[in-house]
């Protein structure tokens, strides 16, 4: 039994690895095997964690070290030991997890996990039928539209990139929905069309509102996460509707998908009333095929549903500096769902390894840490699923209250803002600014810009410039647009030189709409979504020099493969563009003047011009005709 | 129809009104002016509404509480400021940042063309400090402008200090659509430009400004605060922006409204709404009133910081306390609710102004008159050009020459001006201006000289039809823009270009030909401005204030890109001086 759980740290590492390869790189899918050998060439990190499971077993400790060694950005924490439970019945698992992160500017953020596990096949011939954790409303959606992975999100609010450092997931404002579809889908238009409609039902948003006008199909910016080698674009649809306003009606069915729905477990927490009274709301789900093992011999789908979300110091707060389960979700923790074989709350503390920063109540021994977003993160953690957790009082209230103020702006290594230059209706230009703020390296970014056909771009005014110079793009892929059909689509790819602004700026054309093309309030303004910037971005720890400090030695003179880059999207806000709109309420006036101006203008004018004038004979006065009348009685010819 | 297509009836028309052109053209003339003047008369007005809907009934609830503490921060301002003697950068960015608001600054610079003694400034820099209060989940996508001015000496301190109080207010409030930007400029409307430019990314003037770093997408409506005391008897608002522009009627209402709800007392052009309207002091004061929207909207320029804004179609408003001798008294509180319940009106906006009037005058905060009462008054005018059109080519291009040497002249030549004669640069360019304007009165004597030949008959119609078409165009085009500019213009000229031919007698029609020029016009129009604001002058300060003037506007356009100067310089004059030719015609 001993060994047996002494290897499970060996597959967990492999599985954390693996998930950090696919998603860093986010492009190949094979295993590399250099890869391996570092996972197998490290029995300190396996012994180190043997130790954790020991200490476990064996008691309360001063400090004691979970065994996720190294964590992923996007596809962190999933590296619990249940997972690798290597007896596969019941073939599917659940994980719940909340990670809390207590930010720089004295706001809090809070980030839901859900994961569900399925070792299935829905593309197979015969049906699944039989659905226990999965939920049935996505596989069956899965299995009918040929789906292998698919990214939706729902946002309300902005990641303030400068105030909150990156999220842990990225998703730009509104809706967001992302398909790679089987290589099977001969017509990928048609099913994506009924898929948005499908998900337009479940998660009861305005998802049918995608259409050819607002899809595109990236070349290089969005690749697949999940296993599978197909990364031809054609199988990929990319939408936004940076319009979506998301509410009450899409947090419903997001947690009806839940195994435990809302009625245990972490998802307890989510009450719409305090998770909409925040700074920052986004939910997501993401379903993907994953490898079961390291050899990639069977795989599972994955089900993960995250919720972020960002309550802000003053208006939730009140201003005090203070925190905890219940202020924020107006509930505590009494158990963890029953379904999951993981549960766990995680505060991140690497800013306050002594308790300068803020205190953290009830303590815990459990430590845990982990890699994201290329900074050593150190966690305190909470697992559910011990009784000893919630303490006499059998719930948990966890609290942290700050000591020190609050601090100024980040400078985070990428990040970019957007707006509109010029004024009037008539042109204008967008501008991107992309910051790097490593102070020597330079790194490479791919720019995603999705442009509606009504603002028609010059493509030839397209600037690029760092430092006051030309920044001539490696790569560049621009479909244009076709007026009602489809919109600009603009991929570039551009370096970034160190401690710099990248400025891309590009100019562009208010169309004049048809009047039913206008929307209901054509005065708010038009919106274009989002640009996308996914990018390698130099690691943090690298950076640091002071890296000795707690490492030996030995191991700190070249910084080592994981750490060197991590994988980094960000999103720029939406824009809200005026397009020249006609007065709506005039066309009763150019009824009425249109009206008045043919009935008097044109039929006089017509009268005017088709009369034929002649001068009238006067008309002989009374005395003449009596005479006349005379003169005919009298057979003379009249006067 | 019939009245047309009878020859006999037409021909008698035709002879009616050739018969009795004099006649009507005069009484168009009176008719024109005695409609402008009713336009004041308050049962010919119509009572101002709120159009929008968004906004549509007064019913937040005002709970801002912290004036004293505003006014309170309004002293530490003014300390600092005094300590720095300019703009207390450091302190505005770390009070704004203790408030939870995402802070950034503009750095700025800009040579006047020429030293502007009003303000006494030639080289300007300065520093803009805003916050960002960004709202909660919406992606900056809208955002709204609460500015006040840092102005050197004593003023102002409170509008900053209500700013951050507000500011902290809004800051713990959750129901923010639109994000709000609360912004200090320095150098009033210089600082302002600059801001704006940055903001939108272009340049029109010329003006050296460093990038701005936050931004909170396009900005729905602005409004600047002056206050300079802690406590005020009334609230004034400014509408008048830059080239007559105004901002959409709704935010007028807006104030009025929320003025009403909470008690406070308002005004416009700093006169208090009477109600005795059919009393004829309660007329004179209504026409007073619009009499005086009227020349400032003639005049051009942004009579606050938010009349810039108006070019960036960002609908705006200043709004001024004023302290009188009255006894009732507002305190800071009050106005601190007042401006919470219009930014949260303005939070409630779905699309951006546009139900109301852009085009108005205000007799009246609660009464305005609408395009379509007050186009009929210059038709009247204007109407007069029409027959003239029946009477002759010429000196256009000269009188044009003229005009283009009296637009760029005054700026040239004013080194070589202070060089050779003891005035100052702001007096060169002033009187350089004028030299040039009454060097063009010479005029008729040298196009003659130019031209082969006795002019004929014929030669002084065909000069005058030409020159009464470009009149009409020009008076057209200008009330459309501009009413208020294109309404005074015509009073003028229009009797000007209705009367002069070769055959009246030459020394009285000169006389009044003189009188009626622009630069006259201009003279009058400050006399008559000062007597509007109950501040009459006499005849030398008055001079002075005209030649001031003339330097303001010239700095006007040079520093904001206002149209008054080009036009009467290119456009006006020249015109003006077609018709000094047709009385020399020889």
């Amino acid at each position: 039994m001993a060994a047996h759980r002494c290897c499970f740290p060996v597959w967990l590492f492999i599985l954390c690895s693996f998930s950090l390869f696919i998603i860093a790189g986010s492009q190949e899918t094979t295993v590399a095997p250099e890869q391996h050998a570092s996972v197998l060439d490290n029995p300190q990190t396996a012994a180190e964690t043997a130790e954790q499971t020991a200490g476990e077993s064996g008691g309360v400790e001063e400090r004691r070290w979970e065994g996720t060694e190294v964590r992923d950005a996007a596809a962190q924490k999933q590296a619990e030991p249940a997972v690798l439970q290597p007896t596969p019945q019941p073939k599917d698992d659940f994980q719940e997890e909340l990670v809390v992160r207590p930010l720089h500017s004295g706001d809090i953020y809070a980030s839901f996990q859900f994961r569900t596990l399925w070792e299935t096949d829905f593309m197979r011939g015969n049906k699944v039928s039989h659905y226990r954790l999965f939920p049935k409303s996505l596989g069956q959606v899965i299995s009918k539209f040929s789906v292998r992975e698919l990214h939706i999100s729902f946002t309300q609010g902005y990641w303030r990139t400068m105030q909150w450092g990156q999220p842990y997931l990225p998703s730009p404002p509104g809706a967001e929905l992302w398909v790679w579809f089987q290589d099977s889908v001969t017509d990928v238009d048609a099913t994506w069309k009924e898929l948005t409609n499908v998900l337009s039902g479940i998660f009861c948003a305005s998802l049918n509102f995608i259409d050819s006008t607002n899809t595109v199909q990236p070349s290089a910016s969005f690749k697949p996460l999940g296993i599978g080698n197909v990364t031809d674009h054609r199988f990929l649809r990319y939408a936004t509707l940076p319009r979506e306003i998301v509410c009450t009606e899409n947090l419903t069915p997001w947690k009806k998908l839940l195994p435990c729905g809302s009625k245990a477990g972490l998802a307890v927490l989510l009450k719409s009333e305090k998770l909409f009274h925040s700074s920052f709301h986004s939910q997501a789900v993401h379903i993907r095929p994953v490898c079961q093992d390291w050899q990639c011999k069977t795989t599972s789908w994955e089900l993960r549903q995250t919720l972020n979300v960002v309550f802000d110091l003053h208006n939730s707060g009140q201003g005090k500096r203070e925190w905890s389960l219940f202020k924020m979700f107006s509930r505590t923790l009494t158990e963890a769902c029953p379904l999951a074989s993981s549960s766990k709350i995680y505060i991140d503390i690497t800013d306050n390894p002594e308790g300068e920063q803020f205190e953290l109540s009830p303590a815990t021994s459990l430590l845990s840490q982990a890699m994201v977003l290329g900074d050593r993160r150190t966690f305190s953690v909470y697992d559910l699923t011990q009784q000893d957790t919630f303490g006499s009082v059998r719930s948990l209230n966890l609290l942290i209250r700050w000591k020190s103020t609050e601090g100024d702006m980040l400078r985070p290594l990428l990040h970019a803002e957007r707006y509109v230059a010029g004024y009037g209706l008539q042109t204008g230009e967008i501008h991107t600014l992309m910051y790097n703020h490593h102070p020597y390296r330079s790194f490479p970014v791919l720019l995603l810009d999705s442009v509606p056909w009504y603002l028609r771009l010059y493509i030839h005014t397209l600037t690029v410039t760092s430092k006051g110079k030309d920044n001539k793009p490696s790569y560049i892929h621009y479909q244009p647009s076709k007026d009602r059909v489809r919109p600009h689509l603009l991929e570039m790819l551009v370096q970034l030189p160190p401690n710099s602004v990248t400025e891309v700026t590009v100019q562009f054309e208010r169309a004049l709409l048809k009047w039913t093309e206008y929307t209901p309030d054509p005065n708010h303004g038009f919106y274009v979504g989002s640009s996308v910037i996914s990018s390698l971005v130099p690691s943090t720890v690298a950076m640091d020099t002071n890296s000795t400090r707690e490492r030996p030695l030995f191991s700190s003179f070249f910084p080592c493969k994981e750490e060197s880059s991590y994988f980094v999207r960000v999103y720029t806000e939406p824009l809200l563009v005026n397009l020249p709109t006609p007065d709506f309420s005039m066309p009763y006036n150019v009824i009425c003047l249109t009206c008045t101006v043919v009935a008097v203008g044109y039929g006089s004018l017509y009268n005017l011009l088709t009369r034929s004038f002649q001068i009238e004979e006067p008309s002989p006065g009374l005395a003449k005709r009596i005479a006349n009348v005379i003169r005919k009685m009298r057979g003379v010819p009249p006067l | 129809m019939g009245l047309l297509s009878d020859p006999n009836r037409r021909r008698a028309l035709i002879n009616l009104l050739t018969r009795l052109n004099a006649p009507i053209c005069v009484v168009c003339y009176m008719a024109g002016v005695a409609w402008f003047m009713g336009l004041a008369f308050e049962p010919f007005t119509l009572r101002t509404y709120m159009s929008e809907n968004a906004m549509g009934s007064t019913m937040v609830e005002e709970r801002f509480p912290s004036g004293e503490r505003a006014v309170a921060t309004g002293r530490e301002f003014a300390a600092h400021k005094k300590k720095v003697s300019g703009m207390p950068v450091e302190w505005l960015v770390k009070t704004m940042q203790a408030r939870g608001l995402e802070v950034y600054t503009q750095r700025f610079s800009r040579t006047l063309p020429f030293p502007d003694e009003n303000k006494e400034r030639y080289m300007v820099k300065g520093t803009n400090v805003y916050g960002i209060l960004r709202a909660p989940r919406a992606p900056r996508t809208e955002a709204l402008v609460l500015s006040a001015p840092c102005t050197p000496g004593d003023n102002n301190n409170q509008a900053v200090g209500l700013l951050l109080g507000l500011a902290q207010y809004f800051r713990n409030q959750i129901y923010w659509a639109k994000d709000i930007i609360f912004l200090v400029n320095d150098h009033d409307l210089i600082g302002m430009q600059a801001w704006l430019e940055g903001y939108h990314h272009t340049n029109t003037t010329g003006m050296d400004w460093s990038p701005l770093q936050g931004r909170g997408g396009s900005i729905q409506a602005a409004l600047s605060l002056e206050l300079s005391s802690d406590v005020v008897t009334s609230m004034d608002l400014v509408l008048e922006g830059l080239n007559g522009q105004l901002p959409n009627l709704d935010l007028a209402n807006l104030f009025y409204a929320f003025c009403q709800k909470i008690g406070v007392l308002c005004t416009i052009q700093g006169k208090l709404q009477r109600n005795d309207w059919d009393s004829v002091s309660g007329y004179s004061h209504a026409v007073q009133t619009m009499m005086l929207m009227v020349m400032k909207q003639a005049s051009g320029r942004p009579w606050g910081d938010h009349g810039l804004f108006l070019r960036y179609h960002i609908e705006a408003a200043t709004i001024k306390g004023i302290n009188s001798f009255r006894q009732y008294k507002t305190d800071a509180t009050t106005i601190g609710r007042l401006l919470e319940g219009m930014y949260r009106k303005l939070n409630n906006l779905l699309e951006r102004l546009h139900q109301s009037y852009f085009f108005y005058l205000m007799p009246s905060l609660s009464h305005f008159v609408s395009i379509g009462y007050y186009m009929p008054a210059f038709g009247l005018l204007a109407v007069i050009l029409l027959p003239g059109v029946l009477s002759v080519l010429t000196p256009l291009v000269i009188s044009h020459l003229t005009g283009a040497a009296l637009y760029m002249l005054p700026i040239r030549f004013q080194e070589m001006a202070v060089e050779h004669f003891p005035v100052s640069e702001t007096e060169a360019v002033v009187l350089t201006a004028i030299a040039v304007y009454t060097a063009g009165l010479a005029l008729p004597h040298n196009t003659h000289r130019l031209l082969s030949g006795e002019g004929t008959e014929q030669g002084w119609r065909v000069l005058k039809l030409v020159a009464l078409l470009y009149l009409a165009v020009l008076l057209g085009c200008t009330a459309l823009i501009n009413f208020s500019l294109g309404f005074i213009l015509a009073l003028t000229l229009v009797p000007a270009a209705a009367f002069v031919t070769p055959h009246v007698p030459k020394v009285l029609s000169a006389f009044v030909l003189v009188i009626l020029s622009p630069a006259c016009t201009l003279l009058f129009s400050v006399f008559f401005f000062q007597e509007l604001q109950e501040m009459p002058v006499s005849f030398l300060d008055g001079w002075l204030l005209y030649l001031s003037v003339i330097s303001q506007g010239i700095l006007d356009h040079f520093l904001y890109g206002s149209l008054v100067y080009p036009l009467i310089a290119l456009l006006v004059y020249p015109c003006w001086l077609l018709f000094w030719n047709i009385l020399f015609w020889k």
